[in-house]
């Protein structure tokens, strides 16, 4: 199957995302918060089911060859700015109570704390990128490309998609068990 | 008949939105996104206001050599998220013009920290080139190594600064 650019294509997986997003309830902030006080665990749930799937399913349909996996587009690697954007973000994300995706759901549903947080990323997109160029020697460092975990750890790929499942049903578990317990 | 509809179950929500990526992946070659739409706005607003500070801009002028904002592809998915999402609200009666917050936070502080929290994430996303859909969701399932570092840092720096903003929600 040959990928397309279609505008087409781009809103209608863009509707079936914020259908998702809101069904799930992850359009609701204390739902969101509640993941890191260890009373509400939807967070996790919903994103490691969804990983779970698309990653079995990427697998298991190139190896039918129904996609080329080569043709998808792998996130690049820039580890170390990497982990401190991920702290920063996660910073935000509590405070918050909503990431970009799930701000943008929450302001469609007309909660006005969404529209706020869309409204301060877009802020801080702007300031930042604003000072990439004094960022920049920092932010090129520790650059290695589409790298995937498999080639890192130099084991088959399906070992690491089977680690991923293992740990994460592993999870499902602990985290089914601490909400009865709370 | 005006109440509104519980939420789905979050395994099944999950399957559904893995689903979605997967078609992403089938359909478009890429995954989901939401933070880039913020990337490109930005650019083209400073082109409009500004076009001076855009030439020659190491970052602003990465996301402006398009066809225009109405081509771009995450800009394209994010309006049809917008959609998607206020359509599920609607027929779940779940639409609502309110502020969501903690018990023993005001209005007015909760739509700060809110702000607040999406300038932290704005810059975040910006260091690491995605945020919570186009980098970890989209890159962890396709095992990228930069994606799974920056899930477990952010998940690691909202845990650390939980305790501190405890009000916000507690």
């Amino acid at each position: 199957m040959m990928p397309s650019d279609s505008p087409l294509v781009a809103f209608g997986i863009g509707i079936a995302f914020g259908v998702a997003l809101e069904r799930a309830g992850l359009a609701h902030a204390p739902t969101l918060a509640g993941q890191f006080y260890f009373t509400d665990f939807t967070v996790f749930k919903v994103m490691f089911s969804a990983l779970v799937t698309a990653m079995l399913g990427a697998f298991w349909l190139s190896r039918l060859g129904v996609i080329e996996l080569a043709a998808v587009h792998v996130p690049q690697t820039w580890l170390l700015p990497q982990v401190v954007g991920g702290l920063v973000f996660g910073l935000g994300f509590v405070v918050s109570g909503l990431c970009p995706g799930t701000g943008c759901a929450a302001a469609a549903s007309g909660r006005l704390d969404g529209l706020s947080t869309v409204l301060g990323m877009f802020v801080g997109v702007l300031a930042t990128g604003w000072a990439y160029p004094m960022l920049e020697p920092f932010l090129v460092r520790t650059a290695y490309g589409p790298l995937t975990l498999p080639q890192a750890l130099g084991v088959p790929y399906g070992v690491v998609v089977c680690g991923v499942v293992v740990v994460a049903l592993g999870a499902f578990r602990l985290v089914e068990w601490q909400e009865r317990r709370t | 008949m005006t109440r509104p509809a519980p939420y789905a179950n979050p395994y099944v929500a999950g399957t559904g939105l893995g689903l979605v990526l997967l078609a992403a992946y089938a359909l478009a070659g890429r995954g989901l996104g939401a933070s880039g739409a913020f990337a490109r706005t930005a650019s083209g607003a400073v082109q409009a206001l500004a076009p001076g500070q855009t030439a020659g801009h190491a970052w602003f002028g990465r996301y402006l050599d398009d066809g225009g904002i109405g081509q771009d592809w995450l800009v394209l998915e994010v309006l049809g998220l917008l959609c998607g999402a206020f359509l599920s609200a609607m027929l779940a009666r779940r639409w609502r013009l309110g502020i969501e917050r903690g018990p023993h936070v005001g209005s007015g502080a909760r739509l700060a920290a809110a702000c607040l929290g999406g300038i932290a994430m704005g810059v975040g996303a910006v260091f690491a080139r995605g945020c919570t859909s186009g980098l970890a969701l989209t890159g962890g399932a396709l095992l990228s190594v930069g994606s799974w570092a920056f899930m477990l840092c952010a998940f690691a720096g909202a845990y650390a600064c939980a305790p501190l903003v405890r009000g916000l929600w507690r």
